[in-house]
C-alpha cells in the first residue's frame, strides 16, 4: 500500500502552510487518511508541479475505492473462505451462534459476509476502525489467506 | 438451505436464491463451491452413443448391453456421488462379477484404511472446533482444497472449550514443501524438502523422546516438540502430499500418532478431497472387508493391487465411470487404457471422460438437483435435499435401471 513518505516526496515540500497544516508531511498523512484532497494544496496546482500532481493522482487512486474505514477489498483475490467473516469481532458479537462458531451470517448486522463466492462488506460504520474511538483492529486482514482485504 | 458438494466439507449453511436458469444470489458458498454450482448452468451434457445424441433410455440400454457382454467389467469413480448410488453400484458390481475401485486407490486410500479400521484414532470436525488447540496440516493446503476448513472448524471459530480460539487458544501448524496460502496464515510453518516427510517424522519422534533430532533445524524441532507436548487436544490433517511422500512407510505416521497419544490426545482426520470418497470406502469396507480394489469375479470376493484402477484398466474390456473424471486425473498410461475400452460415463457435466466415452448418460447434480446423503471427511453423515427441479435421473436411479435390466 501507499505510505505517507511516498506521498510526501511528491509534494512541493516548501512548507507554505496554505493547506492549513504546519508541514507538508502532515498534509501527506491527511491525504493518506483521505481527510484532505490534492486540490487542497494550492502550490501543487502550479503548472510546474503538473508532473508530480499527475503522479500523486495515480498514487492515491486506489484509496478512493476504500470504504470509510480504509478497507479495500479485491474480490478477484478472494477465496470466499470466510476466515474474515468468522474472525471479525463485530460479526461474532452480532451473530454469536453463527459467525461465532464458524457459520456464515444470517442477519444483516454484520460487516463481512461471503456472497456469490467472494467477500462483501456492509455496515462499515460498525467497524472498530471507524469514528473517533477507533481501535486498530486487523482481525479480518491477518486471517485472509490471499490479501484480498487491506487497509489503507 | 442447500448443501455444497464442492468438497468433502459438505457445508450445510448455503442460502440460494434462484431465478429461472441461474443462481441469482448465493450466500456462504466459497469460491470453489460457487464454481461447482455454477457449472450446473454450463458444461451440461446430453445422452450419447458413439458421439450421436440419443434418448436416455437408449443410452441406458446400450450401457446394459456393453456390461452384460463384458468378461471383465470395471466400475470406477464413485467419490463424487451419493451413498445411495454407491450402494446400488456395489450391488451392480456383485451382479456383474465386476471389479470395483474408487479414486482413493491412487490417493488417500492407504491412510483412509487405517482410519476406517480403527488403526488411527480419529474424531469429528465438531470435536476439532470444540476441543482442538493444535491443528497440524501436513502436505495439505486447505485454503485452496477445502476453503472453509479453517473458518468453520480448525482455526478461527469459537468452540465450547475454545472460546478464545485462534487469538489465544489455538495453534495451527503447517508442514509442507512450499509456503502455501495456509502456511502464510498458520502460527508455525515447517518446510520439508520433497520426500523428506519420513525424516521429519523421525525427528519429531526424537524430540518427543527427549533426544537431539537428526534432521531439520534442531532448535525449531525442539520448539515443535514443546508445542506438541503442551497440546491438550491435537489433530493431524494429512493431505495427499504426505500420503504420496510416505507411501509404504505410512506406518511411520502410526508410530508418531501412537507416541503423541502416550503424552496427550492426538487424532487424525484425512483431508479427503471429493465429497463422498469416505462414504464409498466405508460402504465397501462394510460389505467386502476392503475399502477399495475389490473384485467380485466368479462370485468370489478378492482384494488387492491387481484390482486397482491402474491394473484393472489394462485388463478390463468394459468400464463404467461415475462420479470421477479419470481421463484427466489418472496417469497417462491408465487413462489411455481406459479410453481404449468400451467406456460408459455417467456424469452431471462434461469432462474429458465423457468426451471420450462410447456411452454418455447425464445425471442430476447431487446437492442441487438430487437428494441423498454423503459422508463428510470426518465420517459424519450429511443429508441433502434437491433444491432445483430437474428431469434428469440421479446416479442412483440410472444405476438401479442398469442393474434391473441386467
Ligand atoms: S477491522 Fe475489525 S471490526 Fe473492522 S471489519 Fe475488520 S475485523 Fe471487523
Ligand atoms: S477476504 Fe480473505 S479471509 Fe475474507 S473470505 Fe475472502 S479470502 Fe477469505
Ligand atoms: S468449503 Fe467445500 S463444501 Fe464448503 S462451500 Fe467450499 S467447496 Fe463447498
Amino acid at each position: 500500500m501507499v505510505g505517507a513518505m511516498e506521498i510526501y516526496k511528491l509534494l512541493p515540500t516548501d512548507a507554505c502552510k496554505e493547506c492549513g497544516y504546519s508541514s507538508c508531511m502532515a498534509l501527506a498523512v491527511a491525504l493518506l487518511n483521505r481527510e484532505k484532497k490534492l486540490e487542497d494544496c494550492p502550490a501543487l496546482l502550479n503548472p510546474k508541479y503538473a508532473d508530480k500532481f499527475k503522479k500523486l493522482k495515480e498514487l492515491l487512486a486506489p484509496l478512493e475505492k476504500a470504504s470509510e474505514t480504509g478497507l479495500i477489498i479485491h474480490p478477484e483475490k478472494c477465496f470466499g473462505c470466510g476466515n474474515c467473516v468468522v474472525a471479525c469481532p463485530v460479526n461474532v458479537a452480532a451473530e454469536p451462534t453463527r459467525c461465532g462458531i464458524g457459520l456464515g451470517p444470517q442477519g444483516d448486522r454484520v460487516i463481512l459476509a461471503v456472497e456469490d463466492g467472494v467477500v462483501k462488506c456492509m455496515n462499515v460504520k460498525e467497524c472498530r476502525r471507524f469514528g473517533p474511538n477507533k481501535v486498530m483492529c486487523n482481525a479480518c486482514t491477518v486471517t485472509c489467506p490471499s490479501k484480498a482485504i487491506e487497509f489503507v | 438451505m442447500a448443501v455444497c458438494t464442492g468438497c468433502s466439507l459438505l457445508c450445510e449453511d448455503i442460502e440460494l436464491t434462484l431465478k429461472t436458469g441461474a443462481i441469482s444470489q448465493v450466500k456462504n458458498l466459497c469460491r470453489k463451491g460457487h464454481g461447482h454450482f455454477q457449472a450446473l448452468f454450463t458444461e451440461r451434457i446430453v445422452p450419447k452413443i458413439d458421439g450421436q445424441e440419443v434418448s436416455v433410455d437408449q443410452a441406458i440400454t446400450k450401457a446394459v448391453d456393453i456390461l452384460r457382454n463384458a468378461k471383465h467389467p470395471l466400475l470406477y469413480g464413485w467419490s463424487n456421488s451419493a451413498l445411495e448410488a454407491q450402494r446400488v453400484g456395489i450391488d451392480l458390481g456383485k451382479k456383474l462379477g465386476a471389479t470395483i475401485d474408487d479414486t482413493s486407490s491412487f490417493c488417500q486410500g492407504i491412510l483412509m484404511e487405517l482410519v476406517l479400521t480403527g488403526k488411527l484414532p480419529t474424531c469429528t470436525l465438531d470435536d476439532v472446533r470444540n476441543f482442538a488447540d493444535t491443528s497440524v496440516f501436513w502436505g495439505a493446503d486447505p485454503s485452496n482444497s477445502h476453503p472453509r476448513l479453517l473458518s468453520r472448524f480448525a482455526y478461527y471459530p469459537r468452540g465450547s472449550k475454545r472460546q478464545k480460539s485462534y487469538e489465544e487458544e489455538r495453534n495451527c501448524l503447517v508442514v509442507d514443501v512450499r509456503k502455501s496460502a495456509t502456511a502464510k496464515l498458520c502460527s508455525n510453518y515447517f518446510r520439508v524438502p520433497p520426500g523428506g516427510d519420513a525424516d521429519f517424522i523421525a525427528s519429531v519422534i526424537d524430540v518427543l523422546d527427549g533426544k537431539i533430532p537428526k534432521y531439520g533445524d534442531k532448535k525449531r524441532m525442539i520448539d515443535l516438540g514443546t508445542i506438541l507436548r503442551k497440546t491438550e487436544y491435537g489433530v493431524i490433517f494429512p493431505g495427499v502430499g504426505l500420503v504420496y511422500a510416505l507411501q509404504d512407510k505410512i506406518e511411520l505416521l502410526k508410530t508418531l500418532v501412537a507416541k503423541l497419544n502416550e503424552i496427550t490426545t492426538f487424532k487424525v482426520v484425512p483431508m479427503v478431497e471429493h465429497y463422498n470418497m469416505r462414504g464409498f470406502n466405508q460402504l465397501l469396507l462394510d460389505d467386502s472387508g476392503s475399502i477399495n480394489r475389490v473384485s467380485f469375479h466368479s462370485g468370489q470376493v478378492t482384494h488387492g493391487p491387481e484390482n486397482s484402477i491402474m491394473a484393472a484398466a489394462k485388463i478390463c474390456d468394459a468400464a463404467l465411470v461415475i462420479g470421477s473424471d479419470p481421463l484427466s486425473s489418472l496417469p497417462f498410461g491408465t487413462a489411455k487404457s481406459l479410453a481404449g475400452v468400451s467406456l460408459i460415463a455417467i456424469d452431471p457435466r462434461r469432462s474429458l471422460t465423457t468426451d471420450a466415452a462410447q456411452v454418455v448418460i447425464p445425471s442430476a447434480m447431487y446437492g442441487l438437483e438430487a437428494g441423498g446423503s454423503a459422508i463428510r471427511m470426518d465420517g459424519v453423515r450429511i443429508e441433502f435435499e434437491p433444491i432445483v427441479k430437474s428431469d434428469l435421473l440421479s446416479d442412483e436411479q440410472i444405476l438401479a435401471r442398469i442393474k434391473e435390466e441386467i
